[in-house]
């Protein structure tokens, strides 16, 4: 039971990433009609957000430290942050702690501003394209922003730590009444469900519940009759691009302790989001984020030993395999609407 | 007369099924890649008739091993560099073998070409191939997979080249897939158990329980194999053993069952981004916080390096694993290992920080062939080839050491090291716990782990 719980647990934050991803993939695909493969790209930029507000405040300047030496027996050069020269030691330290948070903040605006410069600058070019195109384009994109990621920051993963007081694990056995320590939980990836689940019903909030987004759900239903009207949707449309990239970025932002971020992490996530999509029903933000969650649960039950023992190499196809079964039982996914990619 | 035999033969042999059988012979000679049938002048591939030797460099410049592979050639062009007579020469001033005088390599002065492995076995045999074929590469060296690493050896030998492999760890390099034109200077995962066991028994105690989880690949697979063994002669008890794939990213779903296993060790068969990944995902769970069966939970990575340590981050401090070498051994462990302090100083003052060991390993295998050809007064790679077999030298920082004749591995001291718990800098993030002499990481050529492969005979490609 307790190893059901753990695996429950560790798929309701592997399937916040790919819920969150998704999102942003359907929300693009369903406003702008297009299949954006440089979505998992724009979440790898989001995590390297962390890293650069995480380095942009360590900015040091060096004092030498005659005591100590460094590897050529020279002088060593002591890294002094100049936060911690501001604000003093404690308050300096702690800001340095908590850069991971404070990207939340720094990523927003990078990401509706990446957004919106991939939207106006590339993508407007192929909307008129057949989706090969525009699969092409995006994954040539998605190659290109993850070289230029790795020119600037290296191949190797980044450590990129959460704030000390989110670094422990939660006892979730002694809360249920299983001995201590039997089903324990890091922090951090709790925050990441919260934070998702916030995010999330954040946007369909802001779709359901505000002028802008009636506006843009009316567009993506029938886009030439809210034309018709008077009503700039491209101008719409593009805001929507930069909100898409904003959630991938966030997913990003709060991914990066997790797992350290590298240049990669984008192309790892893409495909599977992709999948997450089809599943949940081409254009459908409730069957994005339905089939996040349950392919990331199901994900994490079939990488269990007992499963693996009955099905072995069950946990490399699982997703696949009810993607399939999903796609034979109900062809528009869990929740697709009737004439989206049918034509 | 020889020409009447010949018109004799023909005129008794000639048919028509028997033009076509030539015409399809030839022809087949004639698509076989050049490599494959070299030129007639030529006494082996690539022989080199000019003033200038070319080296080929295949490291990853791309793919997930690119720093690494930065790393690699960077000690390259600085071992050419020293070859040529530039610079303060480096561990040429040290190695014990005095058959480089710093004007190239025989007179001819070293160039080089480099090619990108991708980390692809397709990728390296492709960019090998081009250099040996197009560049006119004599040898080739690089690489930081053992996937890579056994792709590449087996297509230097059937093109008649040297292979120095670079950061290669898996068994079956010189194992099962040891070939007789390849030679490796870094230890394997035999060497790693063999060092680590002893410590993980002095650190940990004799009756632990240890969970491994296993990158699903040859380096994976023999690793494992090779750990579990040795720690299973110390009385630990393997409670399972879960491969896991290359391409993962998010361990978590892994390290959840390792909490309710009864397990109290997690040996971490794992390189790389993977390595960095499961480790952080395992501190995440709070392993390094449990106690099991009374005792402390523990986390070993068989293999890391610097770069893999700097991955980690935090999450390294205390965690035992091996090394080939460490740019910190000679000032630590004293003179046995000269060159490390004259290697350290020439990388460092030509590029700010110090070398890795792929960069080291790498090093060393150039200067190791070059001397290896001076010392037969050929390039000719079965004559270079007899001259690496059973060659003992000294003073390239890794303390005396032998070319095996029997498989071609390297043998040399192991360093057993441990994430520091509070570095100083990011070049002191490992700590040397203790260095393994060499007679305790030695085998039989013949070992089970290393059996079912033949090196063959030498093949000059022509």
């Amino acid at each position: 039971m307790d190893a059901i719980i753990l695996q429950i647990l560790n798929g309701l934050d592997k399937g916040s990433a790919y819920a969150l991803i998704a999102l942003g993939l359907t929300l693009i695909f369903g406003t702008l009609g297009v299949v954006n493969f440089a979505h998992g790209a724009l979440f790898m930029i989001g995590a390297f957000c962390a890293v650069t507000l995480s380095r942009l405040l360590t900015l040091s300047h060096q004092v030498l430290d005659e005591s100590r030496k460094d590897f050529l027996g020279n002088p060593l050069k002591v890294d002094v942050p100049y936060v911690t020269e501001w604000f003093g030691e404690t308050t300096g330290a702690a800001i340095i702690d908590w850069a991971v948070p404070l990207a939340i903040l720094f990523s927003i605006p990078v990401m509706i501003l990446i957004g919106v410069i991939m939207e106006r600058g590339l993508i407007k070019h192929f909307y008129k394209r057949p989706h090969a195109d525009q699969i092409l384009v995006t994954f040539g994109l998605a190659i290109v922003l993850q070289e230029i990621i790795k020119y600037f920051y290296g191949a190797n993963p980044i450590p990129t730590p959460a704030p000390e007081v989110f670094r422990g694990s939660f006892d979730f056995g002694v809360l249920l009444g299983f001995d201590p320590n039997a089903v324990i939980y890091p922090y951090w990836r709790l925050v990441y469900f919260g934070f998702a689940a916030l995010i999330i019903g954040g946007v369909f909030a802001f779709l359901q519940f505000t002028t802008f987004g009636m506006v843009v759900r009316a567009g993506m239903a029938d886009r030439e009759t809210v034309g018709l009207l008077g009503i700039n949707i491209d101008k719409r449309f593009t805001i929507m691009f930069g909100l898409a990239a904003a959630v991938a970025g966030l997913a990003g932002v709060m991914y990066a302790p997790i797992n350290s971020p590298n240049y990669h992490m984008g192309m790892d996530f893409l495909v599977l989001s992709f999948v997450v999509v089809v599943v949940g029903g081409m254009g459908s933000l409730p069957g994005a984020v339905l089939a996040g969650f349950l392919l990331g649960i199901l994900e994490s039950f079939a990488s269990m030993n007992q499963i693996k023992a009955i099905l072995p190499g069950i946990d490399q196809i699982i997703i696949y395999l009810v993607a399939i079964i999903i796609l034979l039982t109900r062809p528009r996914g869990l929740m697709g609407r009737k004439g989206v990619m049918e034509d | 007369m020889q020409i009447t035999k010949w018109e004799d033969s023909m005129s008794n042999t000639l048919t028509r099924r028997g033009v076509l059988r030539s015409g399809a012979v030839a022809g087949a000679g004639v698509a076989l890649p050049t490599i494959f049938t070299g030129s007639s002048a030529s006494a082996f591939t690539n022989e080199p008739t000019g003033d200038t030797v070319t080296l080929g460099f295949n490291v990853p410049q791309t793919g997930p091993y690119a720093d690494e592979g930065a790393d690699e050639l960077r000690a390259l062009e600085l071992a050419v560099e020293h070859l040529n007579g530039g610079g303060d020469g480096g561990m040429l001033q040290t190695f014990s073998s005095k058959a480089l005088d710093g004007t190239g390599i025989l007179g001819k002065k070293v160039a080089y070409v480099s090619g990108d492995t991708q980390t692809k076995s397709d990728a390296a045999r492709a960019s090998a191939k081009s250099m040996i074929e197009k560049d006119g590469a004599v040898m080739i060296t690089g690489g930081s997979s053992s996937g890579v690493a056994v792709a590449v050896q087996g297509l230097c030998q059937e093109a008649g080249v040297i292979f120095m492999a670079g950061l290669t760890h898996s068994n079956d390099t010189t194992g099962k897939d040891k070939k007789a034109n390849g030679f490796r200077h870094f230890f394997n995962a035999y060497m790693s158990a063999a060092a680590l066991a002893p410590v993980l028994s002095q650190l940990y105690g004799d009756e632990r329980r240890a969970y491994h989880l296993t990158a699903d690949y040859t380096w994976g697979w023999t690793q494992q194999e090779s750990i579990a063994a040795a720690t299973e002669a110390l009385g630990w008890e393997t409670v399972e053993n879960v491969l896991t794939p290359l391409a993962q990213t998010d361990f978590s779903s892994y390290i959840a069952p390792v909490l309710n296993s009864g397990a109290d060790v997690l040996v971490l068969n794992h390189y790389g981004g993977n390595m960095v990944n499961s480790l952080t995902n395992a501190v995440q769970f709070g392993l390094r916080e449990k106690q099991v069966n009374g005792k402390n939970f523990e986390i070993v990575v068989p293999l890391y390096s610097e770069l893999m340590a700097k991955g980690a981050g935090a999450n390294i401090k205390g965690i035992v694993g091996s090394q080939n070498w460490d740019w910190k051994l000679e000032n630590e462990r004293g003179a046995k290992y000269t060159g490390s302090n004259a290697f350290v100083k020439s990388f460092g003052e030509k590029y700010g920080f110090p070398p890795s060991q792929a960069a080291q390993t790498c090093y060393a295998q150039a200067l190791l062939y070059a001397d290896a050809v001076a010392r037969a007064g050929s390039f000719n790679p079965c004559a270079v080839g007899e001259a690496l077999e059973d060659f003992a030298f000294d003073g390239l920082g890794n303390g005396p050491t032998t070319y095996r004749k029997g498989d071609h591995q390297c043998f040399k001291d192991v360093l057993v090291v441990r994430g520091a718990e509070n570095p100083s800098d990011e070049y002191n993030l490992v700590e040397i716990v203790e260095v393994t002499p060499v007679e305790q990481v030695t085998y039989d050529p013949e070992h089970p782990m290393f059996a079912g492969g033949n090196l063959g005979s030498c093949n000059a490609g022509v």
